[in-house]
């Protein structure tokens, strides 16, 4: 078996199933496989999980709960009651993230949150929804927003533009958030492993880092999954209360 | 100088991005030891700002990072 040394080759997408329509390519990939994964290991832990509910819970249905509730305090603390009406999407939002980092850990599968497109199309969809919800709760005074209260007027000329940039910049952070850290810490794996691969008997060296990187990507996996969450809530929260 | 070992220092160059990363978590929890010093009830409370601060703050770190991968690997 030849060993793949280059550190990006994980990060390519292949065609599982190709397929056309006209010049659209929308081949069934395996970035695609991993999310459909993805979706189906969440749909079963959630339905199986709460299927026969019991008083005192099983394994699966703490886990199910234990999710439920992580991100129903999560909005509660950070939006209020009223961010429980979104509580579906950043539940969906949460879990879809965990899983596509967490499966990106075993190795030779693929982490779909490795591709910018993918983390900017959430972070697009949650801009997007945002800026709605915002502008569907105050009309046009969600415009005030951009206008920081108890400022001299002339200093406004300034603070505008910036409020303005630091809106519009969000989906860019959010996205490049994730995607950096999934990039980077699954090159600095695949980086570490190489050298395994060619050290031989010191090869125990890289690995014993590897598996202590494999450890902190472990937590990076999750707290970025938290973090992509909590943001969204906060983002959420300025949409509804402004500031 | 050639294209391949400005490729080299130009990644280095990049990796000093790091140093941000590193005093920023560093600080991060520096301020939670010493609060759940004075304070340890408080624990729950402050936790989960500790790691979301610890979160962007090795986010803005990894930018530099990712950089100087896409230089060594990509073009």
């Amino acid at each position: 078996m030849a060993i793949e040394l280059h550190p990006l080759h994980q990060f390519t997408i292949e065609r599982i199933v190709p397929l056309h329509i006209g010049r659209l390519d929308v081949s069934y990939t395996n970035s695609a496989l991993l999310m459909t994964i993805a979706v189906i290991l969440i749909t079963a832990l959630t339905v199986l999980g709460t299927r026969r509910v019991a008083l005192v819970p099983g394994r699966w249905q703490s886990i199910a709960e234990m999710s439920y509730e992580f991100v129903a305090n999560m909005i509660q603390s950070n939006v209020g009651p009223e961010g429980m009406a979104y509580f579906p999407f950043i539940f969906s939002l949460f879990m879809f993230i965990l899983f596509a980092n967490l499966l990106g850990l075993i190795p030779y599968s693929f982490t779909v949150t490795s591709h910018i497109i993918v983390t900017f199309a959430l972070a697009a969809v949650v801009f997007v929804g945002v800026t709605i919800i915002g502008f569907a709760q105050h009309g046009l005074h969600f415009l005030r927003f951009f206008v920081p209260e108890g400022v001299p007027k002339v200093l406004l000329i300034l603070l505008v533009p910036i409020e303005l940039l630091s809106y519009f910049i969000r989906p860019f952070t959010l996205s490049i958030r994730l995607f950096a850290n999934m990039l980077a810490g699954h090159t600095m794996l695949a980086i570490f492993a190489g050298f395994a691969a060619i050290l031989g008997v010191f090869a125990i060296f890289p690995l014993g880092v590897n598996i202590l990187l494999l450890a902190l990507e472990l937590l990076v996996a999750t707290l970025q999954a938290y973090v992509f969450a909590i943001l969204t809530c906060l983002y959420l929260n300025d949409a509804i209360h402004m500031h | 100088m050639d294209l391949a070992s400005a490729k080299m220092i130009g990644a280095g160059l990049a990796c000093i991005a790091l140093v941000g990363a590193g005093i920023g978590i560093g600080n991060v929890f520096a301020a939670l030891i010493s609060s759940l010093a004075r304070n340890p009830a408080a624990q729950a409370q402050v936790q989960p700002f500790a790691f979301l601060g610890f979160a962007l703050a090795e986010a803005t770190g990894l930018f530099g990072l990712a950089i100087a991968f896409l230089i060594l690997f990509v073009f």
